[in-house]
């Protein structure tokens, strides 16, 4: 296989594998899917690499790190708040499954259509790249707001996170280590919030509905 | 010459299809199985008997089964079975033709399960049309997608080639063999979507609707089932296998792939439980998606 396919190849797997965990019920699943996905997305930087001739020190890198933090890190953290929380799977999403699967296959329609008119400061690697970015950020955006399981909803910010990974890339030669090392440590901030909230919400109302956080009481 | 060998292999190889898919079957359930041909005969034992029909039936409930199979082997003129064997009918746009071809089929079999006032027959035919419904978008978004990618609104063009549009659009092509994967098997009502071993009415989707058939109706209907599991396989098979070779390369190439579809197809009936019914249509939906997928990562590179 060339390069070229080979990065197409890694780019639509991350797409399909974010597709599927719009349509998937089971928040195991979910979590599973978001890991594939990371360890598809993480061999992006080495394929941009094997495309202009050399792998970077830096490449492998971004490659170790994306490979420990997201497709091992998060995901064993992730299972393990569902663990305790006891709850295998999303119960009342606020916008079905199959009515999300055709939204985000609007969104994705949408990331095509827009990726094509961005201005940009120099030609993407693939042309398949930045419509995949955007694909990633909108679904994230999209299982962040209509799902009401609060693992669920990190899973989606995951996802978005992914995406911005992927504009990341854009400017890999441009501005090395600085934006890749602020995206992993804001994810990981992230989980790390959100698998407090998740615990405390867990304890307080013996279940991560976040819909109860909607209004305030005093 | 290549016409009449084209057209005794889409007569003769479907009911092998069967045989194999049931073989798998069995041996992953540690059976033995019926024999591979066991097809060929029960449709002989069939033929040679007659047909009941029911006094509430019409002309439409005997039309039924010759209509909808009449419908399945135009269809099979359409299709390119390899490298060496041309479709004996090709014209632009015959792609639509095909799909709505299998759209009579189903037509004739769904009013014959209507013509017949069984209410069960009615729900099965009520679900039929409701999940095929669900599977042509899938479909048709598929062959846009194959139609852009090689430019062409003819299955011989389409389906030739594929070597090329692998090299240029491998991702896309992935995503619409899985699509129609799915649509060829819930269009020919296999597992997931429909068990075509059960017999229990509330649960049958194309089983419900053939009850009333006997004889040399049943017979056309049994038959009609394998050769459009092997119309859809085959589009499947050319896609997957792009390989091209020498006439009768060619020719064993696609068979080995008819059979490794055939295993593929009892390999999934074995290992995964039937879906519930208000699933299904989010798993078409899910194909639709894919193939819409595939058409938005093969117009990028055909506008580029």
């Amino acid at each position: 296989m060339t390069p070229t396919v080979s990065l197409d190849l890694a780019l639509v797997i991350a797409l399909v594998l974010c597709i599927a965990s719009l349509g998937t019920s089971r928040i195991g699943a979910a979590i599973r899917y978001f890991s594939l996905q990371a360890a598809a997305i993480a061999l992006v930087p080495l394929l941009l690499g094997t495309r202009s001739g050399e792998i970077s020190v830096h490449a492998w890198i971004l490659f170790a790190a994306t490979v420990g933090l997201k497709v091992i890190g998060v995901p064993y953290l992730l299972n393990r708040s569902v663990r305790e929380a006891a709850v295998r799977s999303e119960m009342e999403p606020l916008i079905g499954f199959g009515s999300s699967l055709l939204l985000g296959g609007a969104l994705v329609a949408l990331s095509f259509a827009l990726a094509h008119r961005l201005p940009l400061p120099q030609k993407p690697p693939s042309d398949l790249l930045i419509p995949v970015a955007f694909s990633l950020v909108m679904i994230g955006l999209l299982l962040i707001v209509s799902r009401s399981t609060a693992v669920t909803q990190v899973v989606g910010y995951l996802v978005m996170e992914n995406g911005i990974f992927l504009f990341g890339l854009l400017l890999i030669d441009v501005l090395p280590y600085l934006i890749e090392l602020g995206v992993l440590l804001d994810l990981f901030v992230g989980v790390f919030v959100m698998g407090i909230v998740i615990f405390h919400i867990n304890r307080e109302f013996d279940h991560i509905d976040s819909h109860q956080l909607d209004s305030l009481k005093d | 010459m290549r016409i009449a060998l084209h057209v005794l292999l889409f007569l003769a190889f479907p009911p092998l299809l069967q045989g194999i898919i049931n073989r798998v079957k069995a041996r992953f359930a540690g059976r033995r199985g019926p024999p591979v041909l066991q097809l060929y005969f029960d449709l002989w034992k069939l033929l040679r008997k007659s047909a009941v029909y029911s006094n509430t039936t019409t002309w439409i409930f005997r039309a039924g089964p010759p209509v909808g199979l009449a419908a399945l082997l135009v269809a099979a003129l359409l299709l390119p079975l390899g490298g060496g064997l041309p479709a004996p009918m090709a014209f632009p746009g015959d792609v639509v033709l095909f799909a709505y071809l299998l759209g009579a089929s189903r037509f004739a079999t769904v009013l014959a399960a209507l013509d017949t006032g069984s209410s069960f027959e009615g729900m099965g035919a009520s679900r039929e049309v409701t999940f095929s419904a669900l599977a042509e978008p899938a479909l048709f978004l598929s062959i846009a997608a194959l139609a852009l990618a090689r430019g062409s609104i003819s299955w011989t063009s389409v389906l030739s080639g594929q070597m090329q549009v692998w090299h240029l659009f491998g991702p896309a092509l992935v995503m619409l063999i899985a699509a129609l994967l799915l649509v060829a098997l819930a269009e020919n009502s296999r597992i997931p979507f429909d068990d075509p071993n059960t017999h229990l009415e509330l649960t049958m989707v194309h089983e419900v609707m053939v009850l009333d058939h006997s004889g040399p109706d049943l017979a056309l209907i049994l038959y009609g089932a394998s050769l459009k599991l092997f119309l859809l396989g085959a589009i499947v098979v050319r896609l997957a296998f792009p390989f091209e070779a020498s006439f009768a390369g060619h020719l064993l190439l696609f068979l080995a792939g008819m059979v490794v579809f055939a295993v593929v197809v009892g390999i999934v009936e074995s290992t995964f439980a039937r879906l519930r019914m208000n699933r299904i249509p989010q798993i078409l939906i899910a194909a639709s998606v894919f193939a819409a997928l595939a058409v938005a990562v093969i117009l990028i590179r055909v506008n580029a």
